[in-house]
C-alpha cells in the first residue's frame, strides 16, 4: 500500500507494548481497542495485529495488490475509486485502486486493518507506534506521503463469495451484506456519561470538590492528545494538597494536576505518575472516550469496581459471540 | 522488612500493592523484591508488574480471572498468599552504577544559578549533588528516566515555571527533592546541572534500561573533553550498529 496523503496523524498501532513499564516504557497502542479488534477480526488477523489509526482527517492509499481491508470506528468519507467505502465489514479491493478516508464526519478516529497484517516489526514485542522515543510501528513515526507499506496477499480462501465477486465484475471492491454492530452512543448529542471507579485518594478530596466533579460537565480539551484527555469544567482544587507518592497509573487515570484541571490518561500515557488520582474510567466506556473529540461534553458516574469488572466480562462476552460470527461468515 | 501490605483497586484491570507509606530506601528495595516474585510467579491473568518508591502496580487481565468471584479479589487474595508465604530465592542484590557527569557549562545551563540562589559556588553544589549515593524510586516520565531519591536538601529546587521546550538527551537534572536524568531530547521542566554521556535507554538492548527501581547510583564528575570523546565514542558504536 502506497501513502498518497498522509492525514494529520495516522500511525501503526496494535494492543500495545505491555511489559516494559518497569523500565518507563509507555504501553501506547490503540486509543479505542474495541473497534481495532473488530476490523483485525473481520480482516481474518489476530486482535493483536497492527492497525493503521487515523485521527480526524484520514490518510489516502493506492493499492499495489488485492487487499482484503475492515475499517471500524469513526466515521470517515471513506471512497475506493470515488465510491463509498463501507464500514465495520470485509471489504475485498482490487489492486490499482485509490483508497481515500476523507475527513471525519462523527467521532475521531478509525481503524483501518488489513488481511495478514502489515509487515514491520515488533519492537520490544509491539507493532505499536511510540512518536515520542520515536520507534516501534512505521519507522517510529507518522505515516507520510510516499511511504510504501508492507501488507500480506489475502487469503483466497477467507470469503470465497467475495473473491468470486470481484473476479467476475469490474468494481474496485466486493464486499458482503452484513456488517458487525458498531456503538451507537456517538449518535446521540451528548453529554456522554463515562462511568469511573473511585480511587485510592478520592476521599482524601474534599466532599465539595468530589461534589463538583460529580456533578459537573467537562468538555474534552482542544489540547488533548494520544497520551491525554484535558478536561475544561469547574476546576478541581481542593484547600490542602491532596497527598501522594508517585507510583503506577493506567488507561483511564483521572488524575488532577495543581492547575486543578482533571486529565483523563490516555493509550500514549507515561507508565507513573505523582498528581493525586480521583479514580480510573471504567476500561468498557474508555473506546467512546477515545471516540470524542475535542469539545465533546462529558459527565462522570461513580460506579462500583464490581459493576466495572462485570460490564467488562459483559463486553468481552459480545465479542466472543461476534468473533465466532464473522469466523461463519469468512468461510462463505 | 514492613510486615502489612495493603492492595488498592487502580481501576477495573490494575491494582496497587502498597509497601510502606513514606519514601525510602529500604521500602524501595522492598517493593523492588515484591515485583521480582509476582513477575516470577506468572499467576493466571497478570499482565506485568511495576514497582515504584512504596509500591507496586499489577496490571491483569480480569477476564482471565472471573472464575467464581470479583477478579480484583480473586487475584488480591492469591497475591496476599504470594506475598507472606516464605521467599523462593534470594531476592537479587542491588547494583551499584556509576554515572559520569560533564557538571555546568554548555552541560548543565541552569547549574550557575541555583548555586548563587544557594550562596555556594557551583563547585561545592557539584561536590554536594555527588556526594550522595542515590537510589532508584522508580521509572517513568519517558522511557529508562530514573527518579533518583536521597539528594542533599540543600539542593532541592521546585520545577521551572515555564518548562523548556527541548532539554537534550543525557541531562541531568533537579525537580523538586528529586535528581531526574531525561534519556531523549525532550521538553522538561527540572533544572539542568549536567550531562551525561551515557545512553539510558536503547530499544535494541535487554533490558532496554540502563537503571531500574532499586539500583544505587553515584555520579562522578568528568571535564568537558571527557564528555565530548565519550560522546562521539557512543556516537561513533550508534553508526556502527546502524
Amino acid at each position: 500500500m502506497k501513502v498518497l496523503r498522509a492525514g494529520i496523524l495516522s500511525t501503526l498501532q496494535d494492543l500495545g507494548r505491555w511489559g516494559h513499564q518497569r523500565f518507563g516504557v509507555p504501553v501506547s497502542g490503540v486509543m479505542d481497542e474495541v473497534s481495532h479488534r473488530l476490523a483485525n477480526l473481520l480482516a481474518g488477523n489476530a486482535e493483536d495485529q497492527a492497525t493503521v489509526e487515523m485521527t480526524l482527517v484520514g490518510p489516502g492509499f493506492a493499492l499495489t495488490r488485492d487487499a482484503l481491508i475492515a475499517v471500524c470506528g469513526g466515521e470517515f468519507e471513506a471512497r475506493i475509486n470515488g465510491e463509498a467505502l463501507p464500514r465495520a465489514r470485509p471489504v475485498l479491493a482490487r489492486a490499482g485502486s485509490t483508497l481515500d478516508f476523507g475527513v471525519c464526519r462523527r467521532g475521531c478516529r478509525a481503524y483501518l486493518a488489513v488481511a495478514g497484517g502489515f509487515a514491520v516489526d515488533p519492537v520490544l514485542g509491539s507493532r505499536s507506534t511510540y512518536l515520542r522515543g520515536g520507534f516501534g510501528g512505521w519507522r517510529g513515526r507518522p505515516l507520510q506521503r510516499g511511504d510504501l507499506l508492507p501488507t500480506a496477499e489475502p487469503d483466497p480462501a477467507r470469503y470465497p463469495s467475495l473473491h468470486r465477486k470481484l473476479g467476475e465484475r469490474r468494481a474496485p471492491m466486493a464486499y458482503p451484506g452484513w456488517s458487525v454492530t458498531e456503538r451507537v452512543e456517538l449518535l446521540a448529542p451528548g453529554p456522554y456519561l463515562l462511568r469511573f471507579v473511585p480511587g485510592r485518594q478520592w476521599e482524601a478530596f474534599p466532599q465539595p470538590v468530589r461534589e463538583r466533579f460529580l456533578g459537573a460537565e467537562y468538555r474534552v480539551g482542544s489540547n488533548s492528545d494520544r497520551q491525554g484527555y484535558r478536561l475544561a469544567g469547574p476546576l478541581l482544587i481542593p484547600g490542602a494538597p491532596v497527598e501522594i507518592i508517585s507510583g503506577g497509573v493506567t488507561f483511564g487515570t483521572i488524575q488532577v494536576p495543581p492547575d486543578g484541571e482533571p486529565i483523563v490518561l490516555m493509550a500514549n500515557r507515561q507508565t507513573t505518575g505523582g498528581y493525586p488520582r480521583l479514580g480510573e474510567v471504567a476500561t468498557v466506556d474508555l473506546p467512546l472516550l477515545a471516540q470524542l473529540p475535542p469539545g465533546a461534553p462529558v459527565r462522570f458516574q461513580q460506579v462500583e469496581l464490581a459493576t466495572a469488572q462485570a460490564l467488562l466480562i459483559e463486553r468481552e462476552r459480545d465479542l466472543a459471540r461476534t468473533r465466532e460470527g464473522i469466523a461463519l461468515q469468512s468461510r462463505r | 522488612m514492613p510486615g502489612q501490605l495493603d492492595i488498592f483497586p487502580l481501576g477495573d484491570r490494575a491494582l496497587v500493592i502498597e509497601v510502606a507509606d513514606s519514601v525510602s530506601e529500604a521500602a524501595t528495595g522492598h517493593a523492588r523484591r515484591l515485583a521480582e516474585r509476582v513477575a516470577r510467579a506468572r499467576l493466571p491473568g497478570v499482565r506485568e508488574v511495576v514497582p515504584a518508591f512504596c509500591s507496586i502496580t499489577v496490571h491483569y487481565d480480569p477476564v482471565a480471572l472471573c472464575a467464581g468471584g470479583l477478579p480484583f479479589e480473586i487475584l488480591s487474595a492469591r497475591l496476599l498468599a504470594l506475598l507472606s508465604g516464605p521467599e523462593d530465592e534470594a531476592p537479587s542484590p542491588g547494583r551499584v552504577l556509576e554515572i559520569p557527569v560533564c557538571y555546568g557549562g554548555d552541560c548543565g545551563e541552569d547549574l550557575a544559578a541555583l548555586a548563587l540562589a544557594r550562596d555556594m559556588t557551583p563547585a561545592r553544589f557539584v561536590e554536594l549533588h555527588c556526594a550522595p549515593t542515590y537510589f532508584v524510586g522508580m521509572l517513568g516520565f519517558a522511557p529508562g528516566f530514573p527518579y533518583l531519591a536521597g539528594m542533599d536538601q540543600r539542593l532541592i529546587a521546585a520545577r521551572r515555571a515555564t518548562p523548556r521546550s527541548r532539554v537534550p538527551a543525557g541531562s541531568v537534572a533537579i525537580g523538586g527533592e528529586h535528581t531526574g536524568i531525561y534519556p531523549f531530547e525532550s521538553p522538561g521542566g527540572w533544572h539542568l546541572i549536567g550531562r551525561t554521556p551515557l545512553r539510558l535507554f536503547a530499544f535494541e538492548r535487554d533490558p532496554p534500561s540502563l537503571l531500574q527501581a532499586g539500583d544505587r547510583v553515584r555520579f562522578v564528575p568528568i571535564a568537558p573533553e571527557e564528555f565530548e570523546r565519550a560522546a562521539e565514542f557512543q556516537r561513533a558504536a550508534e553508526e556502527l550498529r546502524a
